[in-house]
């Protein structure tokens, strides 16, 4: 998805890639995360990238090369964090358990209004700020002009 | 059943790919894509990590929500500083903001 020509063709592939994290989520016993990926980003990320490049893209004819110059450094580089990381995901012993243990529902709710209840409100108050941020970055610059 | 060592793989690659996304494109809006694909792998570890978890808790999974609705605040306010630098510019692509360079 990262190699595709067209912008949109990238935000499908990355549509599709959200839904299957959603579903791991499910496997990983974790229903509530996986509701809210699927609200989260396939219902809101998903169709605020697809209007963001709906209001920016002319039209897919001429479409420019899709890649930097530097797309060999940037392969290596990538190719390197991800065997290093992998290196170390093998070498490590986890001491996991054999079975996965499902997390509650209830048990998700309790925690995140006790003993949690602290970074939801912070987080709460980033949301609020992000939205009148983008408001305002968004605006477009005739309506200043209009108000003044 | 898949063992923990499966979904760290599938995250460390998906980490990989917007990694390599992030910065072998030249489209601003492909690359907020990417970083949403890294913010998603290390939510997919956090859960992975959370679901093989020897003792119960459930701290993965709430911070896995927390770094969606962080995801969820930075996609927003990226793509509104994308559409604002767009509609200035009339391009997309990050190497022809070069205004500071001059």
């Amino acid at each position: 998805m990262v190699t595709l020509r067209n912008v949109i063709h990238s935000a499908i592939a990355m549509m599709i890639c959200f839904g299957s994290l959603a579903g791991m989520y499910a496997l990983l016993g974790a229903p509530i995360v996986a509701a809210a990926q699927v609200l989260i980003y396939l219902g809101a990320i998903s169709v605020l990238i697809l209007f963001a490049i709906m209001l920016t893209q002319a039209g897919d004819a001429n479409l420019p090369a899709p890649f930097h110059p530097q797309v060999w450094f940037a392969a290596v580089t990538a190719i390197a964090v991800v065997g290093v990381v992998g290196w170390a995901v093998f070498q490590t012993d986890w001491r996991a358990g054999a079975v996965v243990v499902g997390v509650g529902v209830q048990a998700i709710a309790k925690a995140l209004f006790t003993d949690y209840a602290l970074p939801f409100e912070v987080i709460a108050l980033l949301l609020l700020a992000a939205i009148i941020g983008a408001i305002y970055l968004a605006r477009r610059p005739e309506d200043d002009e209009r108000a003044a | 059943m898949p063992s923990l060592e499966g979904y760290l793989v599938v995250s460390v690659l998906l980490f990989g790919l917007g990694a390599f996304g992030f910065m072998a494109r030249r489209n601003a809006i492909l690359m907020l894509i990417s970083i949403e694909l890294m913010l998603n792998s290390v939510n997919l570890s956090l859960v992975a990590f959370n679901a093989y978890r020897p003792a119960p808790q459930n701290a993965g999974a709430i911070f896995a929500l927390m770094v969606m609705a962080v995801a969820a605040a930075e996609a927003t306010v990226g793509l509104a500083l994308v559409i604002a630098i767009i509609r200035s510019r009339q391009t997309a692509e990050v190497d022809d903001y070069s205004d500071l360079k001059e």
